[in-house]
């Protein structure tokens, strides 16, 4: 028997990836499109990930263009963010503490975390943020600091170690926050005059945060499409039909193609959690530059918990990398094949970029997935 | 006897012989080794003759499924039978760490005793090193392998044609996920284990059944994805891979999709790719079907002319894209 028959969880991840239920929406895609064209951009890696890894790209109508915005926490990592990253990493008595994926980011000079733990450098990755507490707990003679990096998904649960260091009475943990957020960041690409992207599809995780209110001035004050997709073929799909449709009958609006995770409102716990320990402030964007009021810096009352503050930590902006165009690609200007570098100068083996270095990055992604 | 190694037992003198008669000799027990020569005496029944080796280091040293010891020896005995070869006689180099509990080295010591008594080799001679505390992790052990070659022809990475089919012994990515669900402790991924399994007896029905087979490869380290590529690269060849058709156990793609990681890039233990003439497809599926390592054997896709070494994955939905070389480690990725 069918075991997904008695786990609708299981019924419902087939589901989303069944061809038929996809060949049925790609015809309602190409029905609402009719002769015009979507040149839309996702706003996520998961997004950009699943795209490409289900095959998905190779179906769309040649009609549709498909950007990948500045939605991977990796990519939009400034050189001095990971500047800094190094300069705390290299000091004696520290354990840098990082999601995986930060390790191969290279920052000035091309040097990477890889690069300083084989200087002897103690990097740990942790999966959780509160194993990095519970290192600090572990190692009451090191300084434990925590790359904060990461959305509106991320914020929550790091602010939750912060205040779970707190409640222990840790004296020897901290947060390098570079959190950002995606709302102004999306303000800052709608306002581009160059910007050419005619449909948003939404961060399903973060809106899972959100809700969809901080969006929606995508539609208001730009008149351009924007829905909340899930990750799944068919949820990709589904967005898609929805913005199409959107613009074909001229009524742009902000919708929800996610409601089985996304509730309208977010969720306010979460939220509350974030408020309680950080608050916006500037933020430096790989690529997009400062954006006001896009990031993530802890609250006064938790200034032991700074690393910023405690290790005194001041974010320099560097010069753009000669030739890398990673900043065009987040802002959807080009796709990674126009930039002179892809494919020659810079490659996973050796990234020029982080678009090419993260597994989220759209570069990586167009080297990983697409015929070259 | 003390409960640690100290490094005596490495100086070559009476500790050192204690330790190989008390542990390795106990364990190992087979007459080449114990005639304690410098080296030993192989008699090959028919060759030529298949050699390889291999060094292994893992933490942590005992995972579900298996051990620094069983892959020690199912590592090297695969390889050598991946040549269509009667993996015979193996080496064995240990280098341990000063302080190395002796109970855990018993241990190692018997998981390799009884996988290789399982997988008809003998490990005939070996060597015992000592280093301070730090100087490396707990244990390291190199096997060396030497197998006696009745394939005709020999399978080789190089003889993939245009029109083979391509199958896969079973499930992927469980040791890969495994060691990592076991390092660091990731206590919800608990129906995962290793599938660390000597292959030779299966390679030995497949090459009886079928006669002729151009490829075996065993998808260890970068996968079935990497696996795949170095084939389609050394024999100028496109590859053709249906995801539909990739058996995956639904703990290691729930775990995978947790933590970002793909399954087909994933280490197997105990798993082969094999690449032969269509018309021979099912007769080598029902010899993988038979051995109890290839239960879950399946057909996973088709070489073609190109493009030469390419390999592209058709998808669930009826996409296409391509399945490329893992570029170092597999990380897990922020949210």
């Amino acid at each position: 028997m069918d075991e997904t028959q008695h786990d609708p969880g299981a019924r419902l991840e087939a589901a989303v990836q069944d061809p038929e239920l996809c060949a049925g929406l790609l015809r309602r895609l190409e029905t609402a499109l009719d002769d015009a064209s979507l040149r839309f951009m996702e706003v996520c890696g998961t997004h950009t990930v699943s795209i490409f890894q289900s095959g998905l790209r190779s179906l769309l109508p040649g009609s549709v263009t498909h950007l990948s915005g500045p939605g991977c926490p990796v990519c939009v990592t400034h050189d001095a963010e990971v500047a800094a990253m190094l300069d705390l990493a290299g000091r004696d008595g520290v354990i840098f503490a990082t999601f995986g994926d930060l390790l191969r980011v290279p920052g000035p000079g091309g040097r990477s975390l890889k690069h300083a733990q084989a200087a002897g450098a103690r990097v740990e990755i942790v999966y959780s943020p509160l194993d990095a507490v519970r290192l600090a707990a572990k190692n009451p003679g090191a300084t434990v600091v925590f790359a904060g990096v990461g959305f509106e998904t991320t914020a929550p649960t790091v602010a939750a170690s912060v205040l779970a260091a707190r409640a222990q009475g840790l004296k020897n943990f901290s947060v390098l926050s570079m959190h950002k957020l995606v709302p102004p960041a999306l303000r800052a690409l709608a306002a581009d005059p160059e910007c050419r992207v005619e449909a948003f599809l939404l961060p399903g995780h973060v809106a899972t945060v959100l809700g969809l209110a901080p969006f929606r001035f995508l539609a208001s004050e730009h008149k351009v499409p924007a829905a909340v997709g899930g990750f799944a073929p068919a949820d990709i799909l589904l967005a898609l039909c929805e913005m199409a449709e959107m613009r074909r009958d001229g009524a742009p609006a902000v919708v929800n193609a996610y409601p089985r995770a996304v509730a309208a409102g977010g969720n306010a716990r979460a939220r509350a959690l974030m408020d309680e320990v950080f608050a916006p402030g500037d933020a430096l964007w790989r690529g997009l530059g400062r954006i006001p009021e896009s990031g993530l810096g802890l609250r006064p009352e938790f200034a032991d918990f700074d690393a910023t503050a405690r290790f005194g930590i001041a974010l320099a902006e560097t010069p753009p990398l000669p030739g890398c165009r990673c900043g065009a690609v987040l802002r959807g200007r080009i796709t990674p094949r126009e930039c002179p570098l892809f494919g020659k100068a810079c490659t996973p083996a050796s990234p020029v970029g982080p678009c090419m270095v993260s597994t989220e990055g759209s570069c990586a992604a167009y080297f990983k997935y697409a015929a070259h | 006897m003390d409960d640690c190694l100290l490094l005596d037992a490495g100086s070559g003198g009476r500790a050192s012989q204690r330790l190989v008669s008390q542990c390795f000799l106990r364990h190992f027990a087979n007459p080449l080794l114990e005639r304690l020569d410098d080296a030993a005496e192989l008699a090959p029944e028919r060759g030529p003759l298949a050699m390889s080796t291999d060094s292994y280091t893992v933490t942590p040293l005992f995972f579900p499924g298996g051990s620094i010891g069983t892959l020690a020896v199912h590592g090297t005995v695969n390889d050598v039978a991946m040549l269509g070869a009667r993996p015979r006689w193996l080496t064995c180099a240990f280098i341990l760490e000063e302080g190395l509990p002796l109970e855990t080295l018993e241990r190692v010591a018997k998981d390799m005793g009884d996988a290789a008594k399982s997988a008809g080799v003998a490990i005939v001679t070996g060597d015992t090193k000592v280093v301070p505390r730090g100087a490396c992790d707990k244990i390291f052990i190199n096997t060396s392998g030497v197998g006696e070659i009745y394939a005709h022809p020999v399978p080789s990475g190089h003889a993939a044609r245009p029109g083979d089919a391509v199958l896969v012994s079973g499930s992927l990515g469980d040791h890969g996920l495994t060691i990592m669900a076991s390092r660091e402790d990731l206590s919800f991924l608990t129906d995962v284990r290793s599938d660390s399994a000597p292959l030779a007896d299966m390679v030995h029905a497949i090459i009886t059944a079928c006669g002729e087979v151009h490829t075996l490869r065993d998808p260890t380290r970068g996968g079935l994805a990497t696996t795949l590529n170095e084939i389609a690269e050394q024999s100028g060849v496109g590859i053709q891979v249906d995801e539909a058709k990739l058996p995956v156990h639904e703990a290691v793609r729930d775990g995978c999709s947790f933590l970002g990681l793909d399954p087909l890039y994933l280490a197997n233990e105990g798993k082969l790719i094999c690449i032969l003439p269509e018309d021979k497809a099912d007769a080598a599926l029902d010899a993988m079907r038979a051995s109890p390592y290839g239960r879950e054997a399946a057909r996973i896709g088709t070489v073609t002319e190109g493009p030469a070494g390419q390999v592209s994955l058709r998808t669930r939905i009826g996409g296409s894209r391509l399945l490329s070389m893992l570029e170092g480690a597999q990380l897990p990725r922020i949210c």
